[in-house]
């Protein structure tokens, strides 16, 4: 599956990253939590969350997560999209909330970080 | 016997508060372990234990200062800041336990994972703590 799949799965839509959107995607993690993003999302290919701050996209840099997900409607700034610019990231962004946006992901066979 | 290589030094500044330019550092790093040809693995957990660490020195302490220092068979982090100081050190080893305030929980952390993250992801850690002074934290990550 590719980010534009992702898209078009979560009825997400693209806010920087256009570029990138036939990136594969084999698995993602979902926290606002960014210590347990860093703690255990090893190896996903998107983070999905609620918070819309600049730490972020510096969590997924961290770990070499090339797209994020805000859900729940949550808006980055023009700040964090420059960020995500210069960190090569594709933005995605969806008024749907995390549980939803992750089970339409894993009901399309996108699976989590093995525990 | 051959002498130790001299390590490449990189240093930089945290600032108290500035909860935008937070990992900045440790950005700064991943990229530079990237261009030097470290193994990912490594530049994982490195940028593990240095981004928990420089959020730590921003939303606990007064900011301050990092070195790290790059050897062929290790990454050194010494991360410097002044401040309050930890109190009881085993208390803030544990997962979940956090003296974090709201704003740091906005940040997305806070929650008492920080420290336990860096024990998990460094070959070794020491805390060198002094109420009312200052916290210096070293790791070292083998390659």
């Amino acid at each position: 599956m590719t980010i534009k799949d992702v898209m078009d799965i979560t009825g997400a839509k693209v806010l920087t990253g256009e570029e990138n959107l036939n990136r594969e995607v084999l698995n993602a993690f979902g926290s606002d939590l960014m210590s347990d993003v860093l703690a255990y999302a090893k190896d996903c290919s998107i983070l999905l969350t609620g918070l819309a701050n600049a730490q972020a996209i510096r969590t997924a840099d961290m770990l070499d997560i090339g797209c994020v997900i805000f859900v729940r409607g949550k808006m980055p700034d023009e700040q964090m999209l420059a960020l995500a610019r210069d960190k090569d990231m594709v933005v995605l962004q969806t008024g749907n909330f995390m549980f939803t946006t992750c089970g339409l992901l894993y009901k399309a066979g996108i699976t989590g970080a093995s525990v | 016997m051959s002498e130790p290589a001299e390590p490449l030094v990189l240093n930089y500044n945290v600032v108290k508060d500035d909860y935008t330019r937070a990992g900045e550092a440790s950005g700064d790093v991943k990229k530079k372990l990237r261009m030097a040809g470290v193994d990912s693995a490594v530049i994982r957990k490195v940028a593990i234990c240095m981004y928990e660490g420089e959020i730590n020195m921003v939303i606990h302490a007064e900011g301050g200062r990092i070195r790290v220092e790059i050897f062929p068979d290790r990454i050194r982090m010494i991360l410097m800041d002044k401040g309050p100081g930890i109190k009881d050190v085993s208390k803030a080893m544990q997962a979940g336990w956090s003296t974090a305030s709201e704003e740091a929980r906005n940040l997305g952390f806070g929650a008492g994972m920080g420290l336990p993250n860096m024990k998990k992801n460094s070959d070794t850690m020491d805390i060198d703590t002094v109420l009312g002074q200052g916290t210096t934290v070293t790791m070292t990550v083998n390659c």
